[in-house]
């Protein structure tokens, strides 16, 4: 039997998995996937809980939080598409003029 | 009836408020701005006429016009007052009358100059701050006056302010009065503390204080009289504003700034104000007979002294100047021997003269100004050396200017012969005068002669030594210079017979001593109460005049065998004595020893404030504050990577200890 714990675990381990790679990670557009990562395992742990709780509340959020999934592809993509143009790179090593 | 008198002082304000503030942008106009400075004080020289005349014939002789309350601080009440008695009315007349005609003289003079609103607009500040000093009723009003003088004076004298020369000279008379200042200030001090604490009376209301003079008499400070160490303190201010021993060194430098302010300030009006305190404080030094003879002495050598200077100098607004350091040791002379009239009469008479022979050396300047201008050349305009002759080109400047030479000599019925004899007589036989002081000043009134004949001869007589191409351009100077000049010399040759002695007033018959009548009221008092009297025989009072004569007759003699009989004498004479010449023409090195003494251990005190103190230590804290802030930024700056993915590490570090902390609890 599939549990909540389970689901959660998978989550939880999702959820690392993500902040390593947003951590870690020099190519902008892996970061980007691995924020997405992070993003879906908190939508996992919602869809888990909200079944287990027996609440139509967490299935709600999850579609919020698509919505702002999308929204953050969208700007984030045409982020990227600008700052490859200026510098033919997406290397985040590169963003760095706030640096002294 | 006296309710007008803020009137006088007012005008000038006035008129250097309108000036100063609208001249240079609205007004422009030279003859309009020259009427409105000229104006301001001819009408204060009319309401000074008309309460003249009103105080002549009035019983009272002292009111007092209170305007406004100034400060009131516990016991202690001052006031804008004013105080009009035979004594101010008396300076008003010599600072409004002489006032007015150096304004006139200074359109003509000034003409042209890029600060014309400048020059008017301080000249009234002055005769407004002038007149202050006159009316003040209470010493702080007197202070104020005091000082604005002394301001005034610093502009003036700086007026040419581009030049290094006129500025080192401003700020040489500023702090040099300033030294002064602090005297006056102590004086006042000392007595109004020791009124208060001791008597009771809170008081520096001149005629409050004359009043309760009497109770210090038995008072003591430091081993002395309380009222010889106020004199003594009210003396050394008036060292600093009379140009005495040992403050002097500032009145011949004073002759940077504008002949017609030389005239003004630096001869008739605010150089005498140190006499006019005395004067106006006279029951206090009455008291003290030990500051009367330092008073008397330090005026004799000061008279000597500085005739000696006038031997050799070449400027001939140099060789005016020492002369009035020299007459101003007279007037000590008259008040250190409590010959208070005869003081004031020769500060009235001496503005008259020493007015003139200034404004004359203006024209005189002004006239080789222009001529060496028209013919290129970079002479020194007021170098005696390059003039001579010039009787027939400036006819009118020459009489005047000879008058005054004669009034200031001290011969018959100029006059300066009045004023000065009747200071000599007293020195002679006053029960506060000596021998010694008596001897001093004779020798210095021959000196007198002797020097301001030089000064006339190497003027306008003899050969014209003016370069070739600058000769024939000499000419009188136009009505506006001439007129003062005019009335100037009337005033020296007849301004004397207010005053004429008793001796020579019962010669052919009764003339009474006008000028001693009039100020009686201010001075019989303090001179009955302490004895101070000239006694002797008729007879040795008309020797001794003709003593005086003989010898001013004998300097004027020697004047003229050395500088018209025998041209070539001064030069043999300055070869034979060339170390004495030496000393004097460098004016004794007073100047020199001043710095070695004290400029230049106070520039190295200066010097150290500024480079030891200020950079270092004031610089240094502020500095070293800015530099420890910068360094803990420089450690915490490595924080700042610039990189996300650090700030991003951190939230998440940080998000994981909150929800440690959240869950372990």
């Amino acid at each position: 039997m599939i549990s909540v714990y389970h689901y959660m675990s998978v989550s939880a381990i999702l959820f690392a998995m993500g902040t390593y790679g947003v951590l870690t990670r020099r190519n902008a557009i892996v970061i980007f996937m691995c924020i997405e990562l992070m993003l879906n395992s908190v939508n996992l742990t919602f869809i888990a809980l909200s079944n287990h709780l027996q609440s139509m509340d967490g299935q709600i959020f999850v579609f919020f939080v698509m919505t702002v999934a999308a929204a953050e592809a969208a700007v984030g993509l045409a982020l990227m598409i600008a700052f490859y143009r200026n510098r033919e790179s997406i290397d985040v090593d590169n963003i760095n003029l706030m640096k002294l | 009836m006296y309710d007008k008198l803020w009137l006088i002082p007012f005008f000038p304000l006035l008129g250097c408020i309108i000036n100063g503030l609208l001249g240079k942008r609205f007004i422009k106009n030279e003859k309009v701005i020259g009427a409105i400075g000229t104006g301001a004080v001819f009408l204060s020289f009319l309401v000074s006429c008309k309460y003249l005349i009103q105080l002549l014939g009035d019983p009272v002789k002292s009111h007092e016009n209170v305007i406004a309350s100034w400060m009131s601080v516990g016991t202690v009440q001052v006031d804008w007052g004013f105080l009009l008695d035979p004594l101010s009315a008396l300076m008003l007349m010599v600072v409004c009358g002489v006032g007015s005609l150096i304004h006139l003289y200074s359109i003509g003079y000034m003409h042209g100059e890029e600060g014309f609103y400048r020059y008017f607009s301080y000249l009234n500040l002055f005769v407004f701050s002038m007149l202050m000093l006159v009316l003040g009723n209470n010493a702080l009003v007197m202070f104020v006056g005091w000082e604005g003088v002394g301001l005034c004076s610093y502009l003036l004298i700086g007026y040419y302010f581009e030049k290094q020369s006129a500025g080192d000279a401003a700020k040489k008379a500023f702090v040099m009065n300033r030294v002064g200042d602090f005297g006056f200030l102590l004086g006042l001090f000392t007595i109004f503390w020791t009124l208060g604490s001791k008597h009771g009376v809170w008081t520096i209301n001149f005629m409050e204080i004359n009043e309760n003079a009497h109770l210090l008499s038995g008072d003591m400070m430091l081993g002395l009289g309380v009222t010889t160490v106020a004199t003594l303190c009210f003396f050394l201010g008036a060292t600093g504003k009379s140009a005495q021993l040992p403050l002097f060194t500032w009145l011949p430098d004073a002759m940077e700034g504008p002949t017609p302010v030389s005239a003004l300030i630096h001869a008739a009006t605010m150089v005498t104000a140190g006499v006019y305190m005395i004067g106006r404080m006279n029951v206090l030094f009455a008291m003290s007979p030990t500051t009367m003879a330092v008073v008397a002495l330090v005026g004799a050598l000061t008279a000597i002294f500085a005739a000696s200077i006038g031997f050799a100098q070449n400027d001939i607004k140099r060789v005016l100047a020492y002369s009035t350091v020299s007459q101003l040791g007279f007037m000590f002379v008259a008040m250190g021997v409590g010959a208070f009239t005869a003081g004031i009469f020769h500060l009235m008479t001496h503005a008259f003269f020493k007015a003139c022979l200034f404004l004359g050396s203006g024209s005189v300047i002004h006239a080789m100004h222009h001529a060496l201008h028209h013919a290129h050349l970079h002479d020194d305009p007021q170098d005696m050396r390059n003039m001579g002759g010039l009787r027939k080109k400036m006819p009118v400047t020459w009489a005047t200017f000879g008058i005054s030479c004669l009034a200031i000599s001290g011969l018959p019925f100029f006059s300066g012969f009045f004023s000065k004899d009747e200071i000599l007589w007293w020195a002679f036989a006053s029960t506060r005068g000596s021998k010694l002081v008596w001897g001093i000043a004779v020798v210095a009134a021959c000196m007198t002669a002797f020097y301001m004949f030089r000064c006339l001869y190497m003027t306008f007589h003899g050969e014209q030594r003016t370069n070739a191409k600058a000769k024939d351009h000499v000419h009188e100077s136009p009505w506006v210079i001439t007129l003062p000049l005019v009335v100037l010399a009337f005033l020296a040759t007849v301004g004397g017979l207010i005053g004429i002695p008793h001796v020579l007033g019962n010669l052919v018959g009764h003339i009474p001593n006008k000028l001693e009548h009039f100020l009686a009221p201010v001075f019989e008092h303090s001179q009955h109460l302490y004895e101070i009297e000239a006694h002797g025989t008729a007879a040795t009072e008309v020797s001794l005049m003709v003593l005086s004569v003989l010898i001013a007759l004998v300097g004027i003699a020697v004047a003229t065998v050395m500088y018209m009989k025998n041209p070539e004498l001064p030069g043999k004479f300055t070869r034979k004595f060339s170390q004495l010449h030496r000393w004097v023409f460098n004016k004794w090195y007073v100047d020199e020893a001043y710095d070695v003494l004290f400029v230049n251990s106070t520039k190295k005190l200066g010097t150290f404030c500024w480079r030891g103190f200020d950079v270092k230590v004031i610089d240094g804290i502020v500095n070293g504050l800015a530099k420890l802030v910068g360094a803990c930024s420089a450690v915490l700056r490595h924080t700042q990577t610039g990189l996300f993915q650090n700030y991003a590490l951190t939230m998440v570090f940080g998000t994981v200890v909150m929800v440690a902390i959240f869950i372990l609890n």
